[in-house]
């Protein structure tokens, strides 16, 4: 049966092209195929017959409606992605189908504009992140501080040891244990302080020996908390030769110090905040950036795109560079295996970054902190409500919850058909069970003053 | 086909502007709050004042800026992108917007179960669906991309071995025509890679298997059909001797268009299967990504997948985390949501025809190779009298011999014809290679054009091979200098170091 996605399936086309292949039918081009692998019926798939596209749209809606998307207030919902404002200007520029619809840009003279907005997407980066160099982007935050663990062991070839903080989001931990297990690394935690919600920097440095390859730590932890010794312990990494790698979210960087400049060797992230949407966690893009130095880019995974002039000399352009590291050239010998990344969601942050300016991401990571101050003054005053958990701490953007008296499941429950979302409730994380009463609750410069106050009127009628 | 790509001197968006605009406006309506939370934080944390070199531009110079760029880059609904492979079809409009209704973009991976039912339903439906394509008894599409894909498979491996106790098995075998990306992730896994060659008629050297097999052995990683184009015909014998000397078989599913729903990959012996969504199932490739992967795994095998699956207790969708051997986590949250969920929608319009994607596919290619083999200067190497399926890798060593145009000089000629190039120099055992896919999605008039363009292309190489040496003339920028691009003193990766490769510009005075 002929179909609009398939131009020459009508028969007169097939027909002719049958033709000159001096064939009748198709099946004949499959006659290499061992007859008994070659299926009688086609597979079911889909609803048993092809339908319209107006019949498609009536199957999908029928289905995604019974998702709830919460508008009023926003998701309250933050460990690694929080729901953040999407500007018209980022959509209209990644829904362009020349961009979207093309393939990695191997031929550089036909590519340019892909490859300049790249090369813009990884100086942005740079720049807010303080660093030299940062590739074209990784599938999320925790393959980037995958890739990035593995980076630093490449360059420390003979040691075997990972040290992570447990204040590193959870899934990121998990992920790094799933791509080591194989090599035979071996991943090393680091308790966190029960009273500040920050690493212990004491477990810290009796962790750090000459087998450790390289250190992970969050700059604004998995609990909203600000990591105030993370310069000590990037100090401490180098003390016993080991590569810092640090994990920060780039939509604070405009008021924090980037983490570059405070001395981490590997920077990572996740580019959520800057025009992504949450897409129910993919995808996003990981942000993998690195210093100017010789030994690191050398291990540096993924693709990078680098400016460089005409065969003639006249012109400027861009293509992707320092290729000799990548799977398609090195193979058994490559930095990484990845191929495909996140090159169309990176362009979204390159124009997010683009449409802020230098006064806008600062303004932004300002009224980040100017709400999270608001709704912890807010929530500490609710009876049966424990805020914050963590003493003296600085959080930024997401903190913790304590219920009590009551299970933070039937809080929830209670909150959801109030059409108020929190989370992730920290039982769901198997090494908190300190936490087990515990949420994470987010404001970006998304949530208004009236969505946080409906969110402190709902916990105090709940918690009564 | 006459073209000209746009050329704009677009400049660097660090310098578009020599003023500083405004640009989104963000409120300050906690500013008495934020005031007081910056006073907390200890100096050394605090961002310098205009540490941060960003442009500061308005609304209307971004979006121009970014659409000239667009108007420099070519995709699918631009043109034919044969690239080899890649398996570049259409993306259909009515998956694209979809996908992005707030519903599905809109979502957190950590809202309650029953809040999502409707996109847990979709991730459910879809599994199902390729495990009906591939023959497996479990799918999940937790790898962000193919990569991912090859990467758990063989982690997959790796702990299936472990849990028997057999360590040893340490060797991977992969074919010497094998996509780069299977032995970079089977080292990621801790193995050592095991390479086979193949026969003259294309297909992977049986006997070089038997005499590398052994209790070592954890696996082959094969795509079928190969790289070449070529199904491989005793795939049943290979599954045979794998399996006898206890290894297990994974399938690269970056060649699956050529035989969707005509044969399976489990049912030809393989044990975990990888797809890309982004290829065969029409989600769009971004320009470099996000793509999205899955992975099938049939027998003891589904026991190693990783968490979390998608799964339905005859009430409600829910994600399941109680997979005891699971490899674990191989990325956050639950893969790359949104092209599988366009790929969703192309299953379902498509339906039983996914049979006729495969076989418009392998007819595009075998037409285009039948007229395209009379051509001069080219030849095909391995398998000569055999039908293509989804793709046919050419090569132009005869015409290179012959007048010393190398296949990338006939790949700039094709983008000055209008076409993107195949994929070239790959793979790596056919000499000056092209390697051209053509999918379902490419009408008979583009691939009759295609081939006049190879044919004027050749006809020009043989008689002013110096002409065609100065192509791309018609794309926005001429040949591009890749020694500059990589030397140590001139290699150029982020704006901060524009003056490196601003040196070495030659301009009329100099």
């Amino acid at each position: 049966m002929p179909h609009p996605w398939i131009p020459n399936s009508v028969p007169n086309v097939k027909n002719e092209m049958l033709r000159e292949l001096g064939i009748t039918d198709v099946s004949e081009l499959f006659s290499d195929v061992p007859k008994e692998l070659i299926l009688k019926e086609p597979p079911k798939v889909g609803l048993g017959k092809p339908l319209t596209e107006y019949e498609v749209r009536r199957f999908f809606e029928g289905i995604i409606s019974k998702n709830k998307v919460l508008q009023n207030p926003p998701l309250f919902i933050g460990g690694g992605v929080c729901y953040h404002y999407i500007p018209a200007a980022v959509k209209a520029v990644i829904t362009r189908s020349e961009f979207y619809t093309a393939y990695t840009p191997y031929q550089a003279e036909i590519a340019q504009g892909l490859l300049q907005a790249i090369f813009e997407y990884q100086s942005l980066m740079a720049e807010l992140y303080g660093v030299d160099v940062v590739n074209a982007s990784m599938y999320n935050g925790s393959t980037a501080a995958a890739e990035a663990v593995r980076m630093a062991v490449r360059v420390k070839r003979n040691r075997r040891k990972i040290l992570v903080s447990k204040t590193v989001h959870p899934e990121i931990r998990e992920v790094i244990k799933t791509w080591s297990f194989g090599s035979g690394l071996k991943v090393v935690e680091v308790e966190y302080d029960r009273r500040t919600g920050k690493t212990d920097i004491n477990d810290f440095q009796a962790k750090l020996d000459d087998e450790v390859a390289v250190t992970l730590l969050q700059y604004v932890n998995f609990f909203g908390v600000l990591e105030t010794d993370l310069k000590d312990m990037i100090e401490l990494s180098h003390k016993y030769g080991a590569i810092a790698v640090v994990y920060s979210n780039p939509i604070v960087l405009g008021v924090l110090k980037p983490p570059g400049e405070l001395g981490a060797d590997i920077i990572v992230g996740d580019a959520q905040p800057l025009g992504l949407g949450l897409n129910y966690g993919g995808p996003s893009a990981g942000i993998l950036g690195t210093k100017f130095d010789r030994e690191l880019l050398r291990q540096l995974p993924g693709r990078l795109i680098g400016a460089t002039v005409t065969e003639d000399y006249r012109e400027l352009g861009f293509t992707m560079i320092l290729q000799t590291r990548e799977q398609h050239i090195r193979r058994e010998r490559a930095t990484s295996n990845i191929t495909t990344n996140s090159n169309l969601e990176a362009l979204a942050a390159a124009v997010y970054l683009s449409l802020l300016g230098a006064e806008g991401i600062k303004k932004i990571g300002e009224a980040i902190l100017g709400r999270t101050n608001y709704a912890l003054k807010k929530l500490g005053n609710i009876k049966n409500l424990r805020v914050p958990v963590f003493d003296g701490s600085i959080y930024i953007m997401e903190f913790p919850v304590k219920v009590e008296r009551r299970g933070i499941e039937d809080v929830n429950k209670e909150l959801i058909s109030r059409h108020i979302h929190i989370g992730p409730l920290l039982r769901r994380f198997r090494d908190y069970a300190e936490l087990r009463d515990c949420s994470l609750v987010c404001f970006t410069e998304a949530h208004t003053r009236s969505d946080i106050d409906l969110l402190a009127s709902a916990l105090e009628e709940v918690l009564r | 086909m006459a073209f000209r790509q746009a050329k704009w001197d677009e400049p660097i968006i660090f310098e578009l502007s020599k003023y500083r605009k405004q640009g989104l406006i963000v409120d300050d309506e906690f500013k008495k709050y934020s005031e007081d939370a910056l006073k907390e934080i200890p100096n050394d944390y605090l961002r310098a004042r205009d540490d941060l070199n960003m442009p500061s531009l308005s609304e209307v110079e971004v979006i121009r800026h970014f659409t000239r760029l667009s108007q420099m880059a070519y995709g699918i609904d631009v043109g034919p992108v044969p690239l080899g492979s890649c398996t570049m079809k259409y993306n259909p409009k009515i998956c694209e917007e979809l996908a992005s209704d707030r519903r599905v973009t809109d979502i957190h991976p950590y809202q309650d179960e029953e809040t999502v039912q409707g996109i847990l339903e979709v991730v459910y439906l879809l599994q199902k669906w390729l495990a009906e394509l591939t023959g497996a008894d479990v799918c999940t599409i937790q790898p962000p991309a193919g990569a991912s894909g090859e990467f758990v498979g063989a982690l997959m491996i790796k702990k299936y071995h472990m849990d028997r106790g057999e360590e040893q098995r340490t060797e991977m075998i992969i074919p010497d025509s094998a996509h780069g990306s299977n032995p970079a992730s089977a080292v990621m896994a801790g193995f050592k890679v095991v390479r086979v060659p193949a026969t003259p008629k294309g297909d992977t050297d049986i006997n070089a298997i038997k005499a590398v097999v052994s209790d070592k052995t954890a696996g082959i990683m094969l795509t079928n059909p190969s790289t070449l184009g070529l199904f491989e015909s005793k795939i049943l014998e290979i599954a045979d001797i794998i399996h006898n000397a206890g290894g297990l078989l994974y399938y690269d599913g970056a060649n699956l268009n050529a035989i969707l729903g005509l044969v399976r990959p489990c049912d030809m012996g393989f044990d975990v299967v990888h797809l890309n969504l982004h290829k065969t199932f029409a989600a769009p490739h971004g320009g470099g990504g996000p793509g999205a992967g899955a992975i099938c795994a049939k027998g003891e095998l589904k026991n190693y997948i990783p968490v979390p699956l998608v799964d339905y207790d005859g009430r409600k969708y829910y994600l399941k985390y109680d997979i005891p051997k699971s490899i674990g986590r191989i990325t956050w949250f639950y893969g790359n949501i949104v092209p599988a969920v366009k790929s969703f929608i192309y299953l379902a319009s498509l339906g039983p025809l996914v049979r006729e994607v495969a076989e418009i596919s392998v007819l595009n290619t075998n037409y285009f190779m039948k007229k395209v083999t009379k051509l001069p200067g080219i030849d095909l190497i391995y398998g000569r009298d055999r039908w293509r399926k989804h793709e046919v890798v050419l090569s132009f060593e005869k015409l290179h011999k012959e007048t010393g145009v190398t296949a990338e000089d006939v790949a700039k000629a094709l983008l000055d014809r209008g076409f993107h190039a195949p994929t070239i120099y790959f793979p790596l055992i056919v000499p000056e290679a092209h390697m051209v896919e053509l999918t379902e999605s490419e009408t008979k008039e583009n691939i009759d054009s295609l081939v006049n363009a190879y044919a004027e292309i050749i006809q020009l190489a043989y008689k002013d091979p110096e002409k065609l040496k100065a192509s791309p003339r018609n794309t926005s920028i001429s040949r591009l200098n890749n020694i500059v691009a990589n030397a140590l003193k001139t290699v150029t990766p982020s704006f901060k170091f524009i003056s490196r490769v601003r040196s070495v510009i030659k301009t009329d005075k100099t």
